[in-house]
């Protein structure tokens, strides 16, 4: 039947079902770009690097939810159809987004903000755990057989574009309303943003078709009555949901968060680049690399998915560390010399008094441009105490501006760690489709997907940053997550899986 | 390739609980840590949220390596329909 599909028919599927699952990930993603910002709103100002922690925590709890996600929307994709389904998690995932916009600062309401933005990032969670697993089970019920990795990795280039659009967006309305603005309120307009987004996407939705292979299984009565059980309590598909994650999503998930996320917190918060040219340098990657989606889905109709995939793990697990070396080494401003500076311009001294105390904070700031074309603010906070004197704080070198070769050379090292994602993340929605029956399709490769890609993926900023913190660690030492997980999963992937592809997805 | 396939069943299983008795000591380990020597990180929450996602997951895993020792992975069905 998907066979005969026109192809103009096989693209307004498409693009049907990328669009709302590209503003779906911009939604999820927003919440991460501005976790910094977001951390300073939601919690005291003396809570330190652990505001940070606690904020990643929150964007972390919305991965964990998506694996009960995919269970209880993949229930309801398998019993009503693929398309209400991924109405309803496309309604509620834009009505999250768009309330987390609203809620008030830690200042207003104490932590009651926290509480709140958790419940809403919850339930943003839970409407991704719905939506993936619809939309690729959508597509490659429509695709032919033999270009059902072609097909289906146009899906896969909405998680990388949805990322792209988010940090788009904040950097357009960081730029229009200065930093200072934008950190005081104007960080919540991506989010507001997003209800304009979901309106368009649920209009377009509303045109789209039930999937030919449910609405034949529909139509002879054989529909899933219980899809939770036939998915779980059959020993033989429980085995292949556990192959699933161990053997391919799991690895795939570091992959992916470590390219796209980690990257990201690592140059701005490890690294102190400044927060514009962070995001540009993961612009021009991702811009660079979202083509190679396509290539490997195409590629893998040919040569199969596994090895693909698996290839993009090891090469994960060998440059992972080299990389993020070239990123301190190339941002250490430590050892500058006098003859390399062209100006050095120290800003006016400010002092601000310590709530319930006598004391106050002093900042010395000075701005400096070196002759390479890099620059950077040098920071030093000193408490001024009327009993202690003054006590000289730690100078921080941060705001730190690229010279125009580095930059390149950051956009190319960010281009390889995509080029990765996408090898990971082409094939993958095939080979879960290919994985499973039609009736139980929807429950069964969303719960391995977003196991791998919520929890064990989504964690990677969390975890390694929580590694990074340890005594003793160096900021290289958070690497050891995603490459352990990785490695695990190249093992088991290489061992267990096979390589050969289900032609017949229609059963 | 089958014979490594079950004997790293065991590898597997035994991996499971392995990797929840270190993150146990880990979590006690840091979480004492609180405060004194680290920055307000590794709180109990944190901590917590970790091991309450990889127990199950840990669980999964020896379920995964006792599979593969009992030979289930032998044969990858190469149909939907031997599923």
């Amino acid at each position: 039947m998907s066979d005969n599909l026109p192809k103009n028919n096989i693209f307004k599927v498409i693009g049907a079902s990328s669009l709302g699952t590209l503003i779906e990930w911009y939604d999820f993603y927003i919440f991460g770009s501005l976790a910094v910002i977001i951390g300073h709103q939601l919690f005291p100002e003396d809570a330190g690097a652990s505001a940070l922690i606690n904020t990643l925590a929150i964007f972390a709890a919305g991965f964990i939810v998506r694996p009960f996600g995919a269970l209880v929307f993949g229930r309801l994709g398998d019993l009503i159809g693929r398309k209400y389904t991924f109405l309803l998690t496309l309604v509620l995932m834009g009505g999250s987004t768009f309330f987390i916009g609203l809620i008030p600062s830690y200042k207003s309401i104490g932590y009651a903000a926290p509480i709140l933005v958790l419940v809403l990032r919850l339930i943003q969670g839970l409407a991704l755990g719905g939506e993936y697993g619809g939309a690729a089970t959508y597509v490659a019920e429509h695709a032919p057989k033999n270009k059902r990795g072609f097909f289906t990795s146009w899906i896969q280039t909405t998680a990388t574009l949805g990322l792209f659009l988010s940090l788009g967006i904040i950097v357009i309305t960081k730029n229009i309303l200065g930093a200072e603005t934008f950190g005081d309120w104007g960080w919540r307009i991506p989010f507001l943003l997003s209800i304009v987004l979901v309106v368009v996407s649920i209009y377009i939705r509303m045109k789209m078709h039930e999937s030919p292979m449910f609405s034949k299984l529909k139509a002879e009565g054989n529909v899933s009555k219980n899809p939770l059980k036939e998915s779980f309590s059959n020993k033989a598909n429980f085995k292949m949901v556990l192959l699933a994650l161990f053997g391919a999503t799991m690895g795939q998930g570091v992959i992916w968060y470590t390219g796209q996320f980690y990257a990201q917190s690592f140059l701005e918060n490890t690294c102190k680049l400044d927060f514009n040219d962070s995001r540009y340098i993961l612009l021009w990657g991702i811009a660079f690399a979202t083509p190679f989606f396509v290539v490997f889905g195409a590629w893998s109709d040919k040569v199969g998915r596994k090895w693909i995939m698996l290839s993009g793990m090891l090469l994960g697990i060998l440059f992972y560390r080299p990389i993020y070396q070239l990123f301190l080494d190339d941002t250490d401003y430590t050892k500058v010399e006098q003859t390399d500076i062209l100006s050095a311009s120290p800003a006016p001294v400010t002092s601000v008094l310590i709530a319930n105390s006598t004391d106050s904070l002093r900042t010395v700031s000075t701005k400096v441009i070196l002759k390479s074309g890099a620059s950077f603010n040098k920071v030093q906070i000193d408490t001024v105490s009327a009993t202690k004197g003054i006590l000289l704080g730690k100078e921080v070198v941060k705001d730190k501006v690229l010279p125009t070769p580095v930059f390149w050379k950051f956009v190319g090292l960010i281009f390889f760690q995509i080029l990765l994602v996408t090898m990971v993340y082409g094939p993958i929605a095939a080979f879960l489709v290919e994985l499973f029956p039609t009736k139980i399709r929807y429950t069964s490769m969303s719960l391995p997907y977003h196991i791998g890609n919520g929890v064990f993926g989504g964690l990677v900023p969390f975890i390694a940053t929580l590694i990074a913190s340890f005594s003793g660690a160096t900021p290289l030492s958070g690497l050891w997550y995603p490459i352990g997980i990785a490695a695990l999963s190249l093992v088991i992937g290489a061992i267990y899986l096979s390589n050969k592809r289900d032609e017949n997805i229609n059963d | 390739m089958n014979t490594l396939k079950k004997f790293l069943g065991l590898v597997w299983m035994v991996l499971g609980p392995l990797t929840m008795t270190f993150l146990f000591i880990q979590a006690i380990d840091k979480v004492g840590l609180t405060h004194t020597d680290i920055e307000r990180t590794n709180t109990i929450l944190q901590w917590a949220i970790i091991l309450f996602i990889f127990l199950p997951i840990s669980l999964g895993l020896m379920i995964f390596g006792f599979y593969a020792w009992k030979g289930e992975y032998d044969h990858l069905p190469e149909s939907s329909e031997e599923l």
